[in-house]
């Protein structure tokens, strides 16, 4: 990736929540049409850095730059961690998406064809066609994730982030949600940078991953950052990365008694290899 | 005297007007889960119209200000995550401070029934005005808010993605909800606002997936339930009251048996 080519640059941010470090110096760069993966365990800052990204949480220093961006939230679109949605909302995939395309304006809507247009086809981008007419909440978990991402795809922003996007999808719709992504990053030339805490369906499909732990984070391929001696750095103690039945294992070799704790609540090492 | 001339003319575009911002407010109430506002503000703001007759000022303006004195309260008791006995103290405390209010009147008993149950028959032209003019902003605010108050309604996250802020659009509908309280209450009584913003307003998401034709049919729903209820009354000399309290039970109940059994 060649110096000025970069789509988003996250800066040397850190970010205090109530008194508490949530990011230290995090520090990467997004080229257009990447598509990037953010590990990390549950707690480690994950959302908290999309949430700056957005513009909704303020660095305590360093700066989150978009190319050519003005506004405080143009040209990105937002996929937040897990909702439900209630079935009792008169609320089609359709309208999910028409609302992507202006639900932040005010006065009521008039009919308009670019937008039945736009949203028509961004339903049919995500593959959403054969449901836009159903109720969201009535919507399996997959689906619900493709009409989300309709929805923040609709305005064609050049970043599209999403936090934890296959978290509660099962084995099949995670697959083809990674897909969509890859295809969506590559179509439309839309960085891409989804939050995960199991990189398992991610490894093979990334560009790159941005891999967090205690709010510290490393940047780069996924082959240069998910290796023994990075990982062991990020982390403050030895770790190795292990390739067993071409899956990554990350485990810790002697860690602390938290880092067990840590361990046991959320076994989030895992991942495929191509 | 007709059903149609006469004094029953204010009572008809009353109930018209009434019955048109409980749909388009009911509906929000309803798919913003904010039955428990809706249930609050109109016991909250009871002792108002009480306290406005007691001096002897305009009884919308009294109702204005315990409702909006009662999303204030509202806001607290959702920062202190809805504490049930303080909000059933609260609201106990309203009533009897209306009734302590209103036995300093000269009428007593026949304000209190009438503030509880509803006087669809007694809208003088003065306030006639007053409920026209309330309408129109309570109606003109939804109108305007419309998408990013659906949008927050979805998720308040995808709200303040695209802009806006997620505790305004709360703090707008409760407002809206506080000044549609004030103007309901009058005429279909405190004890029945509820009943008016809820039924017709549930019946209407049943019915229709898309947002726009549940505001309509909401609107639709509550504008029988109020002509049906005065109708009723003028001929039965039964409470306006009753009605309203059925029919909205009853459009619920319709409402809940076609998600069931057709839908």
């Amino acid at each position: 990736m060649n110096a000025g080519s970069e789509l988003l640059s996250v800066e040397h941010v850190s970010v205090s929540l109530s008194g508490r470090a949530v990011l230290r110096d995090v520090n990467f760069k997004l080229a257009p049409g990447e598509l990037c993966a953010l590990i990390g365990a549950n707690g480690s800052g994950k959302t908290t850095l999309l949430k700056t990204i957005l513009g909704l949480v303020r660095p305590q220093s360093g700066a989150v730059r978009m190319a050519g961006a003005s506004g405080r939230v143009s040209g990105m679109g937002y996929v937040p961690q897990k909702i439900s949605f209630d079935p009792n909302l008169p609320l089609r995939a359709r309208d999910v998406v028409s609302l992507g395309f202006d639900g932040g304006r005010l006065g009521l809507p008039l009919p308009s064809r670019e937008r039945r247009a736009r949203v028509d086809q961004m339903l049919n981008a995500v593959g959403a066609t054969g449901f836009a007419e159903r109720r969201l909440g009535e919507l399996s978990g997959g689906q619900q994730q493709r009409v989300l991402i309709a929805h923040a795809l609709v305005r064609r922003p050049r970043l599209l982030l999403l936090d934890e996007p296959l978290a509660s999808l099962d084995v099949r719709s995670v697959a083809e949600i990674v897909l969509l992504l890859r295809r969506l990053a590559t179509e439309y030339e839309t960085s891409v940078l989804l939050s995960a805490h199991d990189m398992n369906a991610l490894l093979p499909v990334m560009d790159r991953i941005v891999y967090l732990a205690n709010g510290s984070a490393v940047a780069g391929k996924p082959e240069e950052v998910v290796r023994t001696e990075v990982l062991s750095r990020l982390y403050g103690y030895h770790i190795d990365v292990v390739r067993v039945h071409g899956r990554v294992v990350v485990i810790a070799a002697e860690a602390p008694d938290e880092i067990h704790a840590a361990i046991a609540r959320d076994p989030i090492h895992t991942a495929e290899v191509p | 005297m007709s059903m149609f001339t006469g004094i029953m003319t204010n009572t008809w575009i009353a109930g018209t007007l009434v019955a048109i911002v409980a749909g388009v407010v009911g509906l929000f109430v309803v798919i913003r889960r904010a039955a428990f506002a809706a249930h609050v503000l109109p016991l909250s703001a009871f002792p108002g119209a009480a306290a406005a007759s007691l001096l002897g000022v305009n009884s919308l303006a009294g109702l204005v200000t315990f409702s909006g004195l009662g999303v204030l309260g509202i806001t607290r008791l959702e920062r202190w995550g809805r504490r049930e006995v303080a909000t059933a103290l609260w609201l106990a405390a309203s009533l009897g401070l209306g009734t302590l209010l209103l036995s300093m009147t000269g009428q007593y008993s026949q304000e209190v029934y009438s503030l509880l149950f509803g006087e669809v028959l007694g809208v003088s032209r003065g306030a006639m005005i007053s409920i026209a003019v309330l309408s129109i902003v309570a109606v003109a605010t939804v109108g305007v808010l419309f998408r990013p108050l659906l949008l927050d309604t979805v998720s308040p996250e995808l709200c303040q993605a695209a802009g806006a802020s997620s505790r305004r659009m709360e703090l707008a509908f409760l407002g809206v909800l506080a000044l549609s309280t004030a103007m309901v209450l009058p005429v279909v009584g405190a004890l029945m606002v509820f009943s008016l913003m809820v039924g017709p307003a549930s019946c209407a998401r049943a019915l229709t997936d898309e947002p726009h034709m549940a505001v309509l049919l909401s609107i639709a729903l509550s504008l029988v339930t109020v002509w049906s209820a005065i109708a009723l009354s003028y001929f039965s000399n039964w409470p306006v009251g009753f009605f309203v309290g059925a029919l909205g039970a009853l459009s619920y109940a319709a409402g809940r048996a076609y998600r069931r059994f057709v839908h």
